[in-house]
């Protein structure tokens, strides 16, 4: 079976003055149908560019979007409609995703007076009820005639979640959903994002920085890292946490702080020959983690790309000599 | 109907709620009625009587007499409907301009946005006062419509400016993007989550146009570049010059009435934007 959502070779770049950013360079991924995958990465790697064009809101310079086989901007009307509402996006901040002019029932009304799931005002505002119900609101009359600045943080983010599940989607693009919100609060919704996935099939792509994060919501799914626009290392989210292969995610995890001191203190560290971060506008030739990666290969490295390789149990990584150490082992 | 009753409840009770911005609506409504009803109530005193120049205030004469022995307080008002009627139209047309200026520049941009950004800043270059007052030598004023229509075509360009940035900075929010992806369309996106978002700014920049049309329009009139003729307080107040009654310590009720109802009217505005900002700002609403 094909994926539900595929990225081939995905392109997306800025001009910056005379400039040229390329924010996302050459993405491929493929998810499929009730999977979770967690695109992790520090800020300004792409993941959010990335995720933008996976929903449609930001059109690619290269490569295709494909949505059950087919290309989202070659689509005809219709089909990119269904495509709209199959596909829904929960943004980062609950202060500027909903829009203070309006009350909750207006916010989940809107979407579903205008794509016909409720046919009179009153019809929406039960099903407005019922979508409340669904994110743990209840009762949900206590909150149908709240304006967003009446509400919690967490409120919000849960109000965000009913509103995109107005509209049954199939795919959520969550970015960077629980960032925001206080780790008391972000287990709850996390939780309530899993059930979801269980209840309805739910299919994520869940952009996060923090891989404790990612470690909680995508256990039994898969974890994309991103480095300056391009996806250095893909793979199941045990096996890339317990055993990461490139550099630059072992680099991530070894920062992780733990919780006991002395074994934050003692933990083995990797050595980076570099501790900036290169600027987008001049990414270096070659693998773009070259400058700082402790298995720098001069004459290799600095010269060529590296591709995803695959390595097995379904890793993938992009790095010349991690992928020539597993190929002679 | 119900419904109606019930939004027209809802707006008094949002408007009641600031009490200095519902004083200020209550005399801006004031003003209107002296304005547009008082006329049919108080007749206007034409005739001169040489024996009552400059009488002092009393129950005949509640604001004193002119020049002319003619009675002040009918002068006051007859003389506020045009001025009232150019605040508003000027006010109106020059947000409107604004707002379909402003909103085509921000969401087209590339050339179109250069051009009328480049026309409000011509228009904005020009020192607005001389210019009207070329421009009444040009064409000639005497039709308080005309005159409206020109104070709103120069005023804009601030105004649209300070939309297109709104505007500009409203479409990048999250919830647009999120409105995109419900697929609510355009018309919902700017009728419905940009456009309230700027509504209480609307609101009181349309009431700083109307000011800011008293103002010119009233000083057009006393510099005797308007002819307008019939009763307006600027009118009065040009009169009050040219015939000499600031010389008299005794016309001061009379000049004193049309300075009076101009800065009264204006300061009602003002304060009724206190009230126009919290109705639609629901941020600023407590306890509704």
């Amino acid at each position: 079976m094909a994926a539900m959502m595929e990225l081939v070779d995905l392109e997306r770049s800025f001009k910056v003055g005379r400039a040229v950013v390329r924010a996302v360079d050459g993405v491929s991924l493929a998810i499929n149908a009730g999977e979770v995958v967690c695109l992790v990465g520090e800020s300004g790697c792409g993941k959010t560019t990335t995720g933008k064009m996976a929903v449609g809101l930001l059109r690619p310079t290269g490569g295709e979007v494909r949505f059950e086989g087919q290309d989202i901007w070659q689509m005809n009307a219709a089909d990119f409609r269904k495509y709209r509402q199959a596909v829904q996006i929960i943004h980062q901040d609950p202060y500027s995703s909903l829009n203070p002019t309006q009350s909750v029932v207006d916010i989940l009304s809107a979407p579903l007076l205008r794509h016909g799931f409720a046919h009179s005002r009153l019809e929406a505002r039960q099903m407005s009820a019922d979508c409340l119900r669904r994110v743990d609101m209840t009762p949900p009359e206590d909150y149908l005639d709240k304006y967003p600045h009446q509400l919690s943080g967490g409120q919000r983010q849960r109000v965000s979640v009913a509103r995109a599940l107005t509209v049954n989607p199939r795919f959520i693009m969550a970015d960077e959903a629980v960032s925001m919100l206080d780790v008391s609060i972000r287990v709850s919704l996390l939780k309530m994002l899993g059930r979801f996935r269980d209840e309805l099939g739910m299919t994520y792509l869940f952009i996060t920085h923090d891989l404790a994060v990612a470690k909680f919501f995508a256990w039994d799914g898969r974890i994309a890292v991103m480095y300056l626009g391009r996806v250095v290392e893909i793979g199941p989210t045990p096996r890339l946490i317990n055993y990461p292969q490139h550099p630059y995610t072992k680099a991530l995890l070894s920062a992780i702080p733990e919780a006991d001191p002395h074994a934050t203190r003692t933990k083995e560290r990797v050595q980076l020959r570099s501790m900036d971060v290169p600027s987008l506008l001049h990414v270096p030739s070659g693998c773009s983690f070259h400058p700082r990666c402790p298995l720098f290969e001069p004459g290799l490295c600095d010269q060529q790309v590296p591709g995803l390789a695959d390595i097995g149990d379904r890793v993938q990584v992009a790095c010349h000599v991690v992928a020539r150490g597993a190929r002679t082992v | 109907m119900a419904a109606f009753w019930h939004n027209l409840k809802t707006t008094l009770r949002l408007l009641s709620h600031n009490k200095v911005g519902f004083v200020g609506f209550l005399f801006v409504i004031f003003f209107i009625l002296l304005s547009f009803v008082g006329p049919y109530v108080v007749p206007l005193d034409r005739t001169t009587k040489l024996d009552q120049i400059y009488a002092p205030i009393s129950l005949q004469h509640p604001l004193g007499t002119d020049f002319s022995g003619r009675d002040v307080l009918s002068h006051v008002v007859h003389g506020g409907r045009d001025v009232l009627t150019v605040a508003f139209l000027a006010g109106a047309i020059s947000t409107v301009i604004a707002v379909v200026m402003g909103s085509v520049s921000a969401l087209i941009g590339g050339k179109v946005d250069s051009g009328i950004m480049g026309l409000a800043d011509v228009i904005l270059t020009i020192p607005q006062f001389p210019l009207l007052i070329v421009l009444a030598g040009l064409l000639r004023f005497n039709n308080v419509l005309i005159l409206a229509f020109i104070l709103g075509i120069l005023s804009w360009p601030s105004l649209s400016r300070a939309i297109r940035a709104q505007v500009l900075s409203l479409r990048e929010r999250d919830f647009v993007e999120a409105a995109r992806a419900l697929d609510l369309g355009t018309g919902h996106i700017i009728l419905r989550e940009i456009m309230p978002n700027m509504a209480s700014y609307l609101a009181v920049s349309l009431i700083f146009a109307m000011t800011a049309a008293v103002y010119a329009q009233v000083g057009l009139v006393f510099l005797g570049l308007v002819p307008l003729s019939g009763s307006n307080w600027g009118v009065m107040l040009q009169l009050a010059w040219t015939k000499g009654a600031i010389f008299y310590p005794k016309a001061l009720p009379y000049i004193l009435a049309p300075v009076m109802a101009i800065a009264l009217f204006q300061l009602s505005l003002v304060f009724a934007t206190r009230s126009l900002e919290e109705m639609f700002n629901p941020r600023l609403r407590t306890g509704v």
